[in-house]
């Protein structure tokens, strides 16, 4: 694993302007273009639903490849098991569903027919996090990660952006092996160039440079991450952005280098703080470089409301975020 | 207790008969390989102190019969892409299978000899990444039906008319997801899938009637769309006729109930829930290993019969 210390991709203090005010995009749609680009060339690549066509945007794929979008009905069990038995006959199956049926209803096919038999199965897990906000816990899925991530065998992607989405979906298409990709409904504004990024499993990026405190986030908090940063300039504290896609394998050294380098860490995740990046990130210090880490994310079933407005009331608006970074200073 | 060792692996490598050979002569093989199969199987459970041998005894007719004759598998190729698939569901009988896929040449019969030790590739339920032949881990019950709909799916966007067959446990067949992946398997009209229920009516404790009581099994696989057959699981010349003959309905997947009885044929363990997976001790490893002759005895007694009947016949 290497810690990419090039410049970012895009800068959140470029030409485009303050990140927040940004045009944002639904990354379902990078994905499912994606999917259909892939299958165009690959007769392996098959969709998995459980219903999921329309909340998956799977309708145009549907259209264009109907024998391979496999709907198994409501039966999660099932839709996994059905993955792992067409990718023993050769296909490469992405099941796509909303995060929490797939990962609880299935978690024990998921370790056994897919991680523990290493069958290629990308499991897409659709609104993840507090995407389903006002429908409450039982739709919200932010305990998916830190279930996924006890499991041996299991490359676990949190994609920020389009382009980012898009890269880690070729990138899975392509590398034999259990994935797990979260892909969210809530609108984000482009930080990666998608003509330029590559996803590589396990690496970092830092997005902003800096030296006073380190920010590691990735999927739909990393532009709020990003944001915070913004912020904490104005304020002459110069907070690194780290972004971490890949909470398991997870970057080591860029986190010991951020432990190392600067006065601390926050984390930032749309996920539980037990167990998520922040457990990653904390593990990690602890064994290599120990340093005070504040964990962001969701610490308990949460009330009904949208996804931003959860966020911001986890401590995850741009200015909780700042507020966090200057509190390890 | 002697621990396992090598000495106590002694099963000759069967393989397979031409498939031009007569049926009374596939009936024949597949009869001495179960013989050696449960031969074996005593030998592994009683040795290594531990396994399901009520379980074991109750399929290894029927994986006898699939390995014997039926599947279109190939120890030499075993990642041939267009073989047969066949899933063991119910894993825990992993110690009648590794010894049925020693018999029939997917694993060296030596390494039976390692059958639950530390690090081993034998563990108690089976792992594909280190055995040849096993196509999906199981263990965790009513798993293998649904990888086996999935099988049968690539077959079919395939075109291809390599089979799929999956045997479960009946007590398994509480798990919903099974019932999930019959219904997709009837939307799908995947007709090269066949499920064999090993229908021995036990499940670890008690009966399935007095559990959760399945009946009529028949009525509900055929109400999920199978194309439902009865037979004796421990009869190998119904065994192969029907599944060699499947599917029965185009456009329909197959649903066999073997019944079976668990332990069969071992006087003492036979349709016995004691003997889910308790261990035979020196003298039941005895007395079960001379049943297994005296069987052998009176099936040669009956096939010289059956020969000499032949000859007046002709």
């Amino acid at each position: 694993m290497t810690t990419t210390t090039a410049p970012p991709t895009v800068g959140a203090t470029d030409a485009a302007g303050p990140i927040a005010d940004r045009p944002r995009f639904d990354c379902r749609n990078a994905y499912v273009e994606t999917l259909a680009d892939l299958a165009k060339n690959d007769h392996r690549i098959v969709g998995v639903v459980n219903d999921s066509v329309g909340s998956s945007k799977l309708d145009a794929f549907k259209k264009a490849f109907p024998d391979r979008l496999i709907n198994v009905g409501i039966a999660e069990q099932d839709m996994v098991g059905v993955a792992a038995g067409l990718a023993n006959g050769g296909r490469i199956p992405f099941v796509s569903a909303a995060s929490c049926f797939l990962t609880a209803r299935a978690l024990e096919q998921i370790k056994a027919d897919v991680s523990y038999s290493d069958r290629n199965v990308k499991l897409c897990g659709m609104s993840p996090g507090v995407a389903y906000g006002e429908l409450g816990p039982t739709h919200q899925s932010i305990e998916d990660i830190a279930w996924l991530r006890a499991i041996d065998n299991m490359t676990i992607v949190v994609p920020a952006d389009p382009a980012e989405t898009a890269a880690a979906m070729r990138w899975a298409a392509a590398t034999e092996g259990p994935a797990f990709i979260r892909v969210s409904r809530m609108s984000v504004p482009e930080i990666f160039d998608a003509a330029t990024y590559e996803f590589v499993p396990g690496r970092a990026t830092t997005v902003r440079e800096g030296d006073d405190v380190t920010i590691i986030s990735n999927g739909t908090v990393l532009w709020r991450a990003l944001a915070a940063a913004e912020q904490l300039e104005a304020e002459g504290v110069s907070a690194r952005v780290v972004s971490m896609p890949t909470v398991k394998p997870l970057d080591v050294d860029a986190v010991v280098a951020a432990a190392r380098e600067t006065k601390g860490i926050v984390t930032a995740e749309e996920s539980t703080t037990a167990g998520g990046l922040g457990g990653a990130v904390a593990e990690t210090v602890v064994a290599h470089h120990p340093t005070r880490v504040r964990i962001l994310g969701f610490d308990a079933f949460q009330p009904t409301g949208s996804a931003g407005f959860l966020l911001d009331r986890a401590g995850m608006s741009p200015e909780g975020i700042a507020e966090a970074a200057r509190s390890l200073l | 207790m002697t621990a396992l060792a090598p000495e106590h692996v002694t099963m000759p490598v069967l393989g397979r008969l031409s498939p031009h050979a007569s049926r009374a002569d596939q009936v024949a093989h597949i009869a001495e390989a179960a013989r050696q199969i449960r031969l074996q199987d005593l030998k592994l459970v009683h040795y290594a102190n531990a396994g399901h041998i009520g379980g074991d005894f109750s399929a290894i007719d029927v994986l006898a019969t699939l390995y014997g004759a039926v599947l279109n598998v190939d120890p030499d190729n075993p990642d041939d892409p267009e073989r047969d698939r066949f899933i063991l569901s119910k894993g825990h009988v992993a110690g009648a299978l590794y010894t049925t896929l020693a018999a029939f040449g997917f694993l060296p019969v030596a390494e039976l000899a390692t059958f639950l030790k530390p690090l081993s590739k034998l563990n108690g339920h089976p792992n594909r990444n280190y055995v040849r032949g096993v196509e999906a881990n199981t263990g965790p019950l009513g798993h293998g039906l649904p990888i086996a709909v999935g099988h049968a799916l690539s077959a079919k966007l395939d075109v291809s008319r390599r089979r799929t067959f999956v045997l479960t446990g009946d007590g398994e067949l509480q798990e919903g997801s099974n019932w999930e992946a019959m219904m997709a398997a009837s939307q799908h009209e995947l007709d090269s899938l066949t499920v064999i229920v090993d229908r021995n009516r036990l499940q670890q404790g008690a009966t399935t009637r007095e559990t959760n009581d399945l009946d009529p099994l028949d009525a509900k696989a055929a109400a999920f769309g199978f194309a439902v057959v009865e037979v004796n699981g421990h009869d190998h010349g119904e065994l192969l006729d029907v599944l060699s003959a499947v599917p029965f309905r185009p456009g329909k997947p197959t649903f066999v109930i073997a019944h079976t009885h668990k332990g069969h044929p071992i006087s003492y363990m036979s349709n016995n829930v004691a003997w889910h997976h308790k261990v035979p001790d020196e003298a039941q490893l005895q007395q079960a290993l001379d049943e297994l002759d005296q069987l052998q005895r009176r099936q040669q007694d009956e096939e010289v019969a059956r020969a000499a009947g032949d000859e007046r016949q002709r």
